[in-house]
Formats: structure tokens, C-alpha cells, sequence
């Protein structure tokens, strides 16, 4: 690499022609003349590696993470793997991988519909197979695939042998049935996804022109191979790579990091405001609603999350919006804190750091302030509009505790009345789903509830996998609509969580001690729309733009995901906030200057409120955007796994979960040539070379034959 | 691909050069010196091209196919009279040194001839321009692919190794071509270079079909080498004599030439020269 890197002035000769010229051979071979070819830096790279490589651009790595005691994900060695490539389109495809092909190693594309526990473990179990590529199936595979745990945050939940040991490691529910645990295997080759149709066509072409066996031989030389470079640089466990990398930034001026803890910031806000830097009185009573802001699939950064996650914050999103447009909410007895917890994929680490930060008071509220908590989980795919009631059976064993939840869930029953939603209760003999509430519940016998849309398995199908898209949760948006329309569309999809936001709205206002009549709280399909285009399908948006700040404009990218990462904060907390903020805050009439610097002026309030300068819509007059000033409730606090503040990196107790770093994740295909081809190149060489030392010496040691011309005077006499 | 390509090309071309390098030129301080500069000199001329052709690209539409190609062409011809005029600025630069050289000598006799510097410039000029051919060709042999993905040639490090060799031996007789025709102010050798040049950078425009560019220059390579060798003071005679392994010259020579052992060189180290 190195040497191609020096050599990427003079290697720009051969650049010059391969940018534009249909005869690029040629060029290349004009040695230095085109040199000229300096010049060609819109060209990127040298024209010889663009004819050798064709780089896939549009592809996705499956990363290492690591845990207390496990590494999970996939590596390539550390110059990358290569094989021939081999398409598997048909299990009966993949005889020749793992028996019959002559050209071991292979690198196999897999259709997506073949992407399942048995076959990887097949691929798993040979040394025939040096890496994977996975062609994403459209459409999604019917059957289900999730390849994330049948038991999800199994063991960080709040059942354990001492609390309903009964239902611990999912006894009694297993949630994800068609869960195959495959993102929590470790496997030993590259796996990529790629994600771009064209590219997977590019490669089929590639190994239908040189790789189909032929007449049941073996095909022949050149053959069409693939490399993938994702060398990963942590190993074993979280234990080890924290270890040594603490070791480093201890004793190395250049510390090399192997890996890092998955980190982001939870967003949260209250309906009445607190001082976010001082102590809530003990006596004052605080609801909490909670959702999941992120999710993960078996690919690094794709994690669309459409039911796992969006479905739930995004209605929790339009029930805050609906709660804070009610007349009276100023009123209420108890405040509300609308609650976004990150990392909850990777066993509770936003909700976990939460409780840890309120028992150790850094937290505004304390726990004995929590007099209910309503989580929201997995709400979009309802059967016949039903809303499922969990509860925790351990706890409302104890009489106290029942009598809140009973009236807990008699409230949401009858918010639920004149909706086109119905609540039902899941029933005593079974445990809560994976959720956020369980990491209160270990720390307080907190009154609560969890709305999912299944009783017992889940209703998605693709749970934390690449197909938990927009389809999932059946969003149709009809042909031929404009990006802007398309924001606008009210789909049935934003309808039904609509109703579930005033539902869950109705009943937190009431849950508060609300009196007054509930039937103005009303949940805006439209801002749900618009709310699931932005988070599931083009973050880049009008509406996105209008909400945030000047200088974030550059992460809304186009396809969202919701992975939560380790730099902080990522994208979707970003937008969370802001969305937040844009629904719950108001409009102050600030300076710019006022807004940027709150403290300066007086009665801002900067321990209660936050101000946001957000940069407006456009004005439709003209191209330049219209900023504003925005005061919120909106606060962030830490989502960082209470195990690295404590450095117990084999914690049992807390998530361990790390990324490991890496170098770089490129994926390329070209033709690799037979052996012989190789070693004729070389004997030529040599040859070449012991035939040129000979003349030369023998012509040398006889010039005076050679060159000796009948005396001519004055020809060359100095 | 893997090693066996990289040393595969790598010794066919630059084993020839290698050669030559090693038993006629790396003996002598004075060589390797007027090789260095001879490097030099076709660097100075391969960074006006560049700025040349760089104004060029940017000052034209990069939309424009034929324009680009016409473009090409043309910087492809600019950059071969710089490269011969740069050859004509080296003549004058070694002319000058020669000078120098004899005033410094003792027996007032330079210590290299005209035509030794020829040959020696030559060497210099090929193996910078051959290194810059292929070292890029070269680091990319080392990786896991080979040329074809887009239905290139397989055979095109092979190929390329070969041009390379040729361009090398190419401007090594150039060299002694040129310094000939300057030196005798024979301008037709001069012309007949720089053709030479153009033909066989012209002929590189033929690729990817390989024939079209190795044969005409393996063609032009032997006709440049055939002028050189008599240039030089070869004949048929004496090739007959070498092939032959019949020994020394002056046993076959007639009296009177006897003295010829001592006739300018082109390969052997500095002998007395006539007076």
C-alpha cells in the first residue's frame, strides 16, 4: 500500500488516460509523457488499479463487538481475505463451496433468503470458505429473519434466579422466536452486505463471464475473485481489549485504542420544567414514559429499526407534542419526563446508566420521585388494534404495588375508550418483554407498564435485522409523490400510532391528575407522518432541516439507522432532541446572539429550559432560511455503560459491550490469473535478466571486436 | 497477483538495464555521474510536459471526447520534441563538460569520450523513463488481482514489462544516435530520432492491441540498434568475428590498423585514445 501511495505522482500518468480515453492501455504506456497527467486529479486513484479492481462502494461490514466474556462479529486478516468467488443462490449451490469446487478458497455471495443459522454454520464449519457477501433478499424473506437472540438482554433484564427466578432466560415467553443469534456469533471470515443492487449485479456478470463451471469440469483461469478487508484489532472480550487499551494510554504517548465502549446520550425532557443541575424535591411525583431509540442488525450501521424502535419513540414523540398542547397541563399535579433511552439493544446501557446516575444522585430526579413509569415498545404491528398491557408479575406480588398498577392500567383502560385502540392486559403468568423498565424494576418496586403490540412472542417478524424497514410496518405511500409530498402523506400506518400516542397522551395527562376532560388531547397524524419519514426513510428532509441547528446540517444523511455507535451523540439522539424540542418547546423571541449565550440575559432560565438556534424553513420567497430561537425542556444525560465509569469490564451487573476499532472496511472484486501464468511471468523474467547479465558481460569483455572501426583520423580524436 | 509477477517484470525490464549498468557504467565515478545527470535531464523534461499537459486539461472542456483525445495526441508529441530537446540541451551541457574535463586532465586529453557520454546519457535517459513506465505497474502487481476485470488483456504486466525493456535499450541507441549527429552536425540522425521517438510513442496508441505497439517498436529497436552499433564502430564484419568468439582485433586486423585496439569504445572502459 505504502509503496502504491508514494508512487501516486508518478503512477497518475497512467491516471490520464483511464479517466477518458477509451484506449487506456495505451496510456499507460506513453511512459512519462503522460506524466502530464499530474494534471488529472479529478481522476481518483491510478488508472492500473481501476483496471484491475472494481471497488464495491455500496457495501456494509458485519464488525467485531465484544462483551464481558465474548467477541461476536467477523474480522478478515489483516490484508484482507480473498477467494473466488462462488454465487449461492440455491442451497444445493453450496456442495461446490464446501466439497466439489477445485479453486478453494471461496468467497460465497449469498442470496438473502439463505442467510439462516444452518447455512452459516456449514460455511462456519469449513476452511473452504474465506469470506461472505450477502445480497439483501427482496422481498424481505416471508418466513421471518431475525438475527438477533430468541431471549433479547437475557441476563441484564430483572429477572435472575433471585427475582421470578421462574421466568428468568425467558422461561416461560421466548420474545423472539425466529431470533438465530446469529449477530451474536463469532465467526472467523469477513461477512459484507452489500446493499446495492447494481453491485450485486456487477458481481454475478463477473462470475457468470469467468466462473461457471463448465461441461462438469472446473472453469477455467482468469477467474473472477472478491477481498474484503475488515481486520479487526480488538479480540477475545471487553476484559482484554480494555485492558490493554487503558495500557496504552497509560504508557504510550500514541496510545493505539483497540476498542471502545458503545456510548451516546439518552434525550429527555419534562413536561413542567426542573433544574436540570439541581434536586427535584423528594415529595414531588414524576411519571416516567420510556422508548428505545436504537437497534442493530447483523451489519455495522444498518439498523433501520422501523418497529424495534421508531414505531415506539415516534409515538411517544407525538403523545409528548399532544400532552404539551393541552390548555391545562400547567396544572397537573405530577410533572412527566419523556424519556429516549440509547443503547437499550445492547443490554440496557441508556436505561441502566439512568437508574445508576438517580441512585447516585447525578441525576436530577431520585428513584423514590418515580411514581409510575409507562414504557412503550414495538407498538406499530397491532392485530385488530389491540394494545397489549405488560406487567411485572414478581412485584405486584406485593399489595402496595398491585393497587398502582391496577389503577395504572384501569386509567389507560379508559383513556382507551372512543379510540380505535384497545388495551389489553397480557396476563399475571407471564414476565415483562425486554425492556427498559426492567433496569428500574431491579433497582425499585417501581408501578409500571409496557405497551407492545404482541402478548407473548413478538408481532415483527425482523426483529433487529436489515429488514425491519418501512414495509415492515406496512408503510405505503402511493406512486409518484414528490419528496416533499411524501413528507407530508398521512399513511394508515401514522394514523394507527397516532391513535396510539392520544391514547397513551389521554391517559398520562390523566395518570398526572388531570381532571378536566381528555378529549382535546389529540396526537397529529401529520407530525407522525412526517416523524416516520424523517427517522425511517430520508432523514435529509425539509422538515429535519427547518428543526436543527445550522452546524448539524451535515449529519442528516440520507438512509436513517439507528445503531447506537461509539462517538456520541449520533445522529438519531440528534434528532430526537430537536424533534423534541420543535413539538415541546416554544418560540422565544431571542436574538441570535441571546440564544447562543442564554445566561447572559436575564430571566432565561438557563437551568430549567434549553435554547436551541435552529435554522428555520426556507423562506419561500427566496433561498436563505429563517432562524428562530427555540426553548425546551429538551435536556441530554449520558448513556455510557456504569461498568466503564466503575471499570469493571467483566461486569455481570452492567452492559459491557464494546466496538472493536479497525483500519479500514473495503470490499473489491477483479480476476485473479492461474498460477502458471505467474510462474511462466517469472521464469521469463529470470531469463530475461541472466541472459542480459551474459551478453552484456561477454560484449563488454570483447568491445574491442565489436567496435573496432578501420583507423579514420580526426573522427574522434579530442 | 503475487510476487512472481512483481520480479517477473520487474527483471524483464529492468534486467537488460541492469546489466549494462552493472559491467559497463558502475565502474566509473565519471559514468554513474553522467547517468545521474542523463535521469535528471529527462526528469526536467517530464515536469514541463506535465505542466504543459496540465494546462491543457484544465483549460479544456473535459466533456469533449475528441478534443481530449486530439489533446492526448498532442501531449504525447510535446512531450517527445521536449524530451529530444532536452537530449540536444544535455549534448551541449556534456560538451561543455568535456572541455572542463580535459583542461583538468594531465595528458590534456578528456578522461571519457563524446561517444562513451552518449551511450552512457542514453542509459540515464532509459531508465528514468523506464522506471516511471512501470513503477507504478509494478506496485500494483503486488496485489491479489490481475488486469481483465473490464476485458483488458491478461497479458498486460507482460506486455508492459516488455515496452519498457524496449524503451529502454530505445533511448539508450537514441542517445548515441543523437550525440552522433550533433557531434558531426549529421542533422538528418538528429531528425531520424526524434521520428523513431514519435513512431513508437505513436504506436502506443494502438493498445490495447498489444502487436500493434511491440512489433513496430521491436522493429524500430532493432533498425536504432543495427545505426548505433555502426555508429559506434561495429560492422558486420566485426559481429561475425564476435559471434564467431574468434579473439582479438588485432590479430585479424591489418598492420596498418593495428593501432585500432585503442579506438574509442563504446562499452570498453577508457583506453588510450588516439592521438
Amino acid at each position: 500500500m505504502a509503496a502504491r501511495r508514494a508512487w501516486g505522482g508518478p503512477a497518475m500518468a497512467a491516471a490520464a488516460g483511464g479517466c477518458w480515453a477509451p484506449l487506456p492501455a495505451c496510456l499507460r504506456l506513453l511512459r512519462g509523457l503522460l506524466l502530464a497527467a499530474l494534471a488529472a486529479g479529478s481522476c481518483q486513484g491510478n488508472s492500473v488499479e481501476r483496471k484491475i479492481y472494481i471497488p464495491l462502494n455500496k457495501t456494509a461490514p458485519c464488525v467485531r463487538l465484544l462483551n464481558a466474556t465474548h467477541q461476536i462479529g467477523c474480522q478478515s486478516s489483516i490484508s484482507g481475505d480473498t477467494g473466488v468467488i462462488h454465487v449461492v443462490e440455491k442451497e444445493e449451490d453450496l456442495s461446490w463451496v464446501l466439497a466439489d469446487g477445485p479453486h478453494p478458497p471461496y468467497m460465497v455471495l449469498l442470496d438473502g433468503s439463505l442467510f439462516n443459522r444452518r447455512v452459516m454454520q456449514q460455511l462456519k464449519g469449513t476452511s473452504r470458505v474465506s469470506g461472505l457477501a450477502v445480497a439483501i433478499a427482496k422481498p424481505s424473506p416471508p418466513q421471518g429473519f431475525s438475527p438477533g437472540l430468541k431471549c433479547p438482554n437475557d441476563g441484564f433484564g430483572v429477572y435472575s434466579k433471585d427475582y421470578g427466578p421462574q421466568f428468568a432466560h425467558c422461561n416461560k415467553t421466548v420474545w423472539n422466536p425466529v431470533g438465530s443469534g446469529l449477530s451474536y456469533e463469532d465467526f472467523h471470515f469477513p461477512i459484507f452486505l452489500l446493499e446495492d443492487a447494481n453491485e450485486t449485479q456487477v458481481i454475478k456478470q463477473c462470475y457468470q463471464d469467468h466462473n461457471v463451471p463448465r461441461d462438469g469440469s472446473g472453469p477455467e483461469y482468469p477467474l473472477c475473485a472478491m477481498q474484503l478487508f475488515s481486520h479487526m484489532h480488538a479480540v477475545t472480550s471487553t476484559v482484554t481489549c480494555m485492558r490493554r487499551s487503558s495500557l496504552q494510554s497509560t504508557f504510550s504517548i500514541n496510545p493505539e485504542v483497540v476498542c471502545d465502549p458503545l456510548l451516546d446520550y439518552n434525550v429527555w425532557s419534562t413536561l413542567h420544567p426542573i433544574n436540570s443541575s439541581g434536586k427535584v424535591d423528594p415529595e414531588k411525583e414524576v411519571i416516567i414514559v420510556a422508548t428505545r431509540i436504537d437497534s442493530h442488525s447483523f451489519f455495522w450501521n444498518i439498523a433501520p429499526g422501523a418497529e424495534s424502535a421508531v414505531s415506539s419513540f415516534v409515538t411517544h414523540l407525538a403523545a409528548a407534542e399532544a400532552l404539551h398542547k393541552a390548555s391545562d397541563v400547567h396544572l397537573l399535579q405530577r410533572n412527566i419526563m419523556f424519556t429516549f433511552f440509547q443503547g437499550e439493544t445492547f443490554d440496557y446501557i441508556g436505561s441502566s446508566r439512568m437508574v445508576y446516575d438517580m441512585e447516585k444522585d447525578k441525576f436530577p430526579l431520585r428513584l423514590d420521585n418515580i411514581h409510575s413509569f409507562v414504557e412503550l415498545n414495538q407498538v406499530a404491528l397491532r392485530n385488530d388494534s389491540v394494545l397489549w398491557m405488560h406487567t411485572d408479575p414478581v412485584s405486584r406480588m406485593n399489595e402496595s404495588v398491585d393497587v398502582q398498577v391496577r389503577n395504572l392500567l384501569d386509567i389507560l383502560g379508559s383513556s382507551s375508550l372512543g379510540a380505535n385502540v384497545t388495551l389489553q392486559e397480557a396476563g399475571f403468568s407471564q414476565p415483562l418483554p425486554p425492556s427498559s423498565f426492567q433496569r428500574f424494576l431491579r433497582a425499585r418496586h417501581i408501578p409500571g407498564v409496557v405497551l407492545t403490540d404482541h402478548r407473548t412472542a413478538f408481532q415483527n417478524r425482523y426483529y433487529q435485522s436489515m429488514y425491519d424497514t418501512p414495509e415492515n410496518i406496512r408503510m405505503q405511500y402511493p406512486e409518484g409523490l414528490s419528496p416533499e409530498e411524501t413528507l407530508e402523506y398521512v399513511t394508515d400506518t401514522a394514523k394507527s400510532l397516532a391513535e396510539v400516542a392520544t391514547v397513551v397522551a389521554r391517559a398520562l395527562y390523566r395518570l398526572a391528575g388531570g381532571a378536566n376532560s381528555t378529549s382535546a388531547i389529540q396526537a397529529d397524524p401529520r407530525t407522525v407522518s412526517r416523524m416516520l419519514y424523517g427517522f425511517l426513510i430520508k432523514m435529509n428532509n425539509s422538515w429535519f432541516q427547518s428543526i436543527i441547528k445550522p452546524d448539524l446540517k451535515g449529519i442528516l444523511g440520507d438512509v436513517p439507522q439507528h445503531y447506537v455507535a461509539v462517538s456520541s451523540p449520533v445522529n438519531t439522539t440528534y434528532l430526537v432532541q430537536y424533534v423534541l424540542a420543535n413539538l415541546t418547546g416554544t418560540v422565544v423571541n431571542f436574538t441570535k446572539e441571546e440564544c447562543l449565550n442564554p445566561e447572559k440575559s436575564p430571566n432565561s432560565e438557563t437551568e430549567m429550559y434549553d435554547y436551541a438556534w435552529v435554522q428555520g424553513s426556507l423562506d419561500p420567497n427566496s433561498t436563505s432560511r429563517v432562524p428562530y430561537c427555540v426553548r425546551s425542556t429538551v435536556h441530554l444525560s449520558k448513556a455510557l455503560s456504569p461498568a466503564f465509569e466503575l471499570r469493571q469490564w467483566g461486569s455481570t451487573e452492567y452492559s459491557t459491550w464494546t466496538e472493536s476499532r479497525w483500519k479500514e472496511i473495503r470490499a473489491r472484486i477483479f480476476l485473479v490469473a492461474s498460477r502458471e501464468l505467474e510462474i511462466i511471468t517469472l521464469l521469463v523474467g529470470i531469463a530475461i535478466l541472466v541472459f542480459s547479465l551474459l551478453a552484456t558481460y561477454f560484449i563488454n569483455a570483447k568491445a574491442d571486436v565489436l567496435f573496432s572501426i578501420p583507423q579514420d583520423p580526426g573522427a574522434v580524436a579530442y | 497477483m503475487t510476487l512472481a509477477v512483481f520480479f517477473g517484470c520487474t527483471f524483464i525490464a529492468f534486467g537488460p538495464a541492469l546489466g549494462l549498468f552493472l559491467f559497463t557504467i558502475a565502474r566509473d565515478p565519471l559514468r554513474i555521474i553522467i547517468l545521474i545527470a542523463g535521469a535528471f535531464f529527462w526528469l526536467v523534461s517530464l515536469l514541463l510536459s506535465s505542466l504543459i499537459w496540465f494546462i491543457a486539461v484544465k483549460a479544456s472542456n473535459p466533456q469533449d471526447e475528441p478534443l481530449q483525445k486530439g489533446l492526448l495526441i498532442f501531449g504525447v508529441m510535446f512531450s517527445v520534441l521536449l524530451q529530444e530537446a532536452f537530449r540536444f540541451l544535455y549534448y551541449k551541457l556534456l560538451r561543455k563538460a568535456i572541455e572542463g574535463l580535459v583542461a583538468l586532465s594531465e595528458d590534456g586529453c578528456s578522461p571519457i569520450s563524446i561517444q562513451q557520454m552518449a551511450y552512457v546519457a542514453g542509459v540515464g535517459f532509459g531508465l528514468m523513463s523506464g522506471a516511471f513506465s512501470m513503477i507504478n505497474l509494478l506496485a500494483d502487481s503486488l496485489g491479489p488481482g490481475t488486469v481483465g476485470i473490464h476485458g483488458d488483456s491478461q497479458l498486460y504486466f507482460l506486455t508492459s514489462a516488455f515496452m519498457t525493456m524496449v524503451l529502454i535499450f530505445l533511448h539508450t541507441f537514441w542517445g548515441i544516435i543523437f550525440f552522433h549527429g550533433c557531434e558531426h552536425r549529421r542533422w538528418w540522425e538528429i531528425a531520424a530520432v526524434v521520428i523513431m521517438h514519435l513512431t513508437v510513442s505513436g504506436s502506443t496508441f494502438c493498445n490495447p492491441l498489444y502487436v500493434g505497439s511491440l512489433v513496430p517498436s521491436y522493429l524500430v529497436m532493432a533498425t536504432a540498434a543495427a545505426w548505433a552499433y555502426v555508429l559506434s564502430g561495429g560492422s558486420a564484419q566485426n559481429l561475425r568475428r564476435f559471434l564467431l568468439c574468434k579473439s582479438s582485433a588485432w590479430l585479424w586486423q591489418p598492420p596498418e590498423n593495428s593501432s585500432g585496439l585503442g579506438n574509442p569504445s563504446l562499452l570498453a572502459l577508457p583506453q588510450a585514445e588516439p592521438k
